[in-house]
């Protein structure tokens, strides 16, 4: 009774609680247990089979090469990018802050479109691309190109608060102590924010395997050869074959799972140093 | 992606220059520019000047057809409602999470960010299976002639999945961070916890809350994957402006397609700075700096 | 542990770089072509590209890999004028190809001559699903316009098979009123009034119709009708077969640009001519085609289907270039029903 000035009653406190339980369980949990139990409704045998696909397996494949180019990419932009923001100041700052967030703005069919009117047949860089010989839309740099746009703003995103929260104070002392700036970047910055560096390049990750709708336009489709994890489950799906589609699906949604683990992990274990990204 | 929020001031503004003893300016502004421009600025800018191509008449003719007005009608009102329920709800699981220790407190924070991480494609599809009139929830509504999957409804349910996280992880920190003193002060004051809610928390937390509400509208207008599972794509009811891009695209109508993009592309943008002044001006009004 | 996470990152994408490059180590004697086709296809050309692949192994004494790339018939024709490397192509209407030839010049412009039967090796025709005992009683074109009967049918714009659903019913009507097109689109507009639901291609449409639960009857490729009740079962749903309907013919073709540029022609033709062979009609029927040369097919495959009086777009169109301009083109027939006060919002 001592806090109640400050502190809801036990019954509202109760009521809230289980409103937000309700409403996390109605559209989390429910969608998540959907997939879990379409991937395994014939039996657990059915659900490995799904991965014996060729398709499915050169999907997997694909997808972790995306990751695995268009991760690195951004992950190197976004400390560029937090460096050049947060330790300097220069007219237009705000502005290129706005730029980099951009792409969540945009919506993925037009991320995908983008790319189709640079550098499909008929757009703007498409003729002279094919006089080359070199291939961008329906094949892997395609794919790669519309997932690096979409992941774009992750890593930056992350790391601009927290290092502009940091200052330049600590570099500038290693600095003064004749520390080279690649060896202060290394030493002094880089440890002050690899928690957060590593919180984004998770969920960029995560959203990189997962694209659909901006690859989708860009792929062409073309089994074993430019289909992703997402698309290969719509085609299974289309295939009418929901357990491996939705095996396929568990796989993404297992590997979401594991980003949110590790995500947890890094809070509970480096919290402050995380809350701090958050703080504006 | 956890929801930093924006950073201060009004955006577009000019800051001074100031010479610095940092090295690597011009290296890694440099970079950040060239591939800024590359991936984001050029293919965005070939989108507006395709559209272009059809003048200004051109595009305003384009997306003034009743059709593309019908379907923009949809996107923006049901993102909008979307973003409120999650305004509402947002609240009270950022407050929930905050405020109060329970078994499986974690959990359900870290189940937040799940709709960052699902695909769109398989949001969708487990969302279709579990709202159609023969899913899990979708049954429960038949005998009342409810019908949510393929409807407006179920365009609605999709779009509060993939905007539930902003509202919560841009109030979360803000709510972490609130003085419980000035809580105590207003309770002192014999204000009521519902008045000290209103008029003292409520006003705190109202810039972050904006900005989470401008986030997951952005988002929702835009998206496609999870929301043409659900729909049911019918023309004047159901159908959301992303599909009509993809529809011109197959009537080999490239600037179309531009036209229609860009003007979504206008009226979002155009919603996320409303929203970013609003919140600058909220901000200096409280002091908050 | 942070590190071993980033450590499995390292493998797992060096394992994805393996894996791809391995891809890629196994082509250069052999020859890759790339079929890009429509969305009911797939098991059709599963098995056709499997014996194919075999009769030309033994013929010419070369290893042939087909990629295939399925979706909207629309949706495919736009990725090839975009830029798709399509060898051969095998789309659900000329039309879609006729928009390749014109679009990107990829095709020659007189492609439907070069084989057989307008360049179609297999047909098809339109005809019904429904539920189990047919609750609504639906037997013939009319009684989908009912009030009350809930039509699943995928949008004409996106979907090749749909713009065939569309056609089919305002031949129908059509016919019965000796040329009175003011009637034909009344009677289509009746019908898209009661349509719930228009996916943007046939898969999807087929799975809400039986999966979901939506729908009393589902317009629907006669192919793709048996394998609803090949894959979900007899016992649930039942094929209605109306007594007039369109003959469907889902034509081929070489992309000759790229033929040329990857020197593929000599496979790619072969492949296509195979389509017309006794063992690819015979497979044809057996994946519930209609066979270009039904005495090369299997005579209890064939008994399948049913006789219907079959009209040619042809007869009651005059071509695909003119139906596609009238009907589907932006701002043509399909756009007028759903203007606001079109026969099939009202």
């Amino acid at each position: 009774m001592r806090d109640s000035a400050t502190a809801e009653g036990t019954l509202a406190r109760w009521a809230l609680i289980a409103i937000a339980v309700a409403f996390l369980g109605l559209f989390l949990a429910l969608p998540l247990l959907a997939v879990f139990s379409e991937a395994l409704r014939k039996g657990f045998d059915a659900y490995l089979a799904s991965f014996n696909d060729p398709d499915t397996q050169s999907s997997i494949g694909l997808t972790l090469l995306i990751a695995a180019i268009a991760v690195p990419l951004n992950l190197v932009f976004g400390v560029c990018a937090a460096w050049s923001i947060a330790k300097f100041d220069f007219p237009g700052k705000s502005l290129l802050t706005s730029l980099i967030d951009l792409p969540f703005s945009v919506s993925p069919v037009v991320s995908g479109l983008v790319y189709v009117l640079l550098f499909g047949a008929k757009g703007l860089l498409g003729p002279s691309l094919s006089d080359w010989d070199f291939k961008i839309i329906f094949a892997v740099p395609g794919v790669v190109l519309a997932t690096v746009f979409v992941t774009f703003p992750f890593i930056a995103r992350e790391l601009i608060p927290l290092m502009q929260e940091q200052g330049t104070s600590e570099e500038e002392a290693a600095l003064t102590l004749g520390a080279s700036g690649w060896r202060t970047f290394l030493t002094v910055t880089l440890p002050n924010v690899r928690w957060a560096l590593l919180y984004g390049v998770l969920l960029c990750n995560a959203r990189a395997m997962g694209e659909f709708g901006a690859v989708s336009v860009v792929s062409g489709h073309i089994r074993g050869l430019t289909n992703t994890m997402p698309l290969q489950v719509e085609i299974l799906y289309n295939e009418y074959n929901f357990v491996a589609a939705f095996a396929v699906a568990s796989l993404l949604a297992g590997l979401a799972l594991l980003t949110l683990v590790g995500k947890s992990f890094l809070e509970w274990r480096y919290g402050d140093g995380l809350s701090a990204v958050r703080r504006p | 992606m956890s929801v930093a929020v924006p950073s201060r001031g009004l955006p577009w503004t000019l800051a001074i220059p100031k010479p610095s003893a940092m090295p690597g300016f011009g290296i890694t502004f440099g970079f950040a520019l060239t591939y800024l421009s590359l991936i984001v600025l050029i293919p965005l800018a070939v989108l507006v000047a395709r559209a272009s191509g059809l003048g200004f008449d051109g595009i305003w003719r384009v997306a003034t057809t009743p059709r593309v007005l019908a379907a923009l009608e949809v996107s923006f009102v049901t993102s909008a409602l979307a973003a409120l329920v999650n305004a509402v709800f947002g609240m009270i699981v950022a407050w929930v999470l905050t405020r109060y220790r329970f078994p499986g407190r974690q959990v359900l924070d870290a189940a937040v960010d799940l709709p960052f991480a699902l695909p769109t494609a398989v949001a969708g599809i487990a969302l279709a299976a579990l709202y159609a009139p023969n899913g899990w929830i979708g049954a429960l509504f038949q005998p009342w002639g409810i019908r949510i999957a393929y409807t407006p409804l179920g365009i609605f349910i999709a779009l509060v999945f993939i905007g539930l996280p902003f509202v919560v992880r841009t109030v979360q920190p803000v709510l972490q961070d609130f003085d419980r003193e000035i809580e105590e002060a207003s309770a002192t004051l014999g204000a009521t916890r519902r008045q000290t809610f209103l008029r003292v928390v409520l006003p705190a937390l109202s810039p972050a809350l904006l900005t989470g509400i401008a986030l997951a509208f952005a988002r929702a207008v835009g998206e496609y994957g999870s929301v043409i599972f659900i729909a049911g794509n019918m023309p004047f009811k159901s159908e959301i402006a992303p599909l009509l891009i993809v529809a011109k695209l197959e009537e080999y109508d490239y600037a179309g397609a531009s036209a229609i993009a860009t003007v979504m592309l206008a009226i979002s943008f155009a919603a996320l700075l409303a929203i970013n002044l609003l919140q600058a001006l909220s901000r200096r009004r409280l002091g908050d700096a | 542990m942070p590190i071993p996470y980033s450590r499995r990152f390292v493998l797992a994408a060096a394992g994805a770089l393996g894996l791809a490059s391995r891809a890629h180590a196994q082509t250069p004697p052999a020859v890759t072509l790339t079929n890009v086709s429509y969305d009911p296809t797939r098991e059709l050309y599963r098995a056709i590209d499997a014996d194919f692949a075999k009769s030309w192994l033994a013929s010419a004494g070369q290893k042939v890999t087909i990629r295939t790339s399925h979706g909207g018939s629309g949706k495919q024709a736009r990725s090839v004028i975009d830029g798709l490397e399509a060898d051969v192509v095998t789309l659900a209407l000329a039309a879609d190809i006729d928009a390749i030839a014109r679009q990107s010049k990829r095709i020659s412009p007189d492609w439907q001559k070069r084989l057989p039967n307008n360049s179609s090796p297999y047909t098809s025709t339109i005809v019904f699903v429904v539920r189990k005992g047919n609750p609504k009683g639906i037997k013939d074109w009319p009684d989908l316009a009912k009030s009350g009967v809930s039509v699943v049918t995928p949008n004409p714009k996106t979907s090749g098979g749909a713009r065939w659903n569309y056609l089919a019913a305002w031949a129908y009507e059509l016919d019965r009123t000796k040329g009175d097109q003011a009637a034909a689109e009344k009677f289509v507009g009746a019908i898209y009034r009661n349509v719930s639901v228009l996916d943007s291609g046939a898969r999807g449409a087929t799975t809400t119709f039986s999966q979901r639960g939506v729908g009393d009857v589902f317009i629907s490729w006669e192919n793709e009708a048996f394998l609803i009740l090949k894959e979900f079962g007899a016992d649930k749903f039942e094929i209605v077969v109306p007594p007039f309907s369109i003959l469907a013919e889902p034509p081929v073709s070489l992309v000759d640009a790229v033929v040329d540029k990857r020197g593929t022609r000599k496979v790619a033709e072969a492949y296509l001519n195979y389509l017309y062979s006794p063992s690819a009609q015979k497979i044809i029927a057996a994946n519930f085609y209609r066979p270009f040369k039904p005495e090369q097919a299997d005579p209890k495959d064939l008994a399948r289907f049913p006789k219907i009086r079959l009209v040619t777009i042809d007869q009651m169109f005059g071509g695909w270039t003119k139906a596609q301009a009238t009907h589907f083109a932006d701002g043509g027939v399909f756009d007028r029903l759903y203007k606001p006060g079109g026969t099939a919002t009202r």
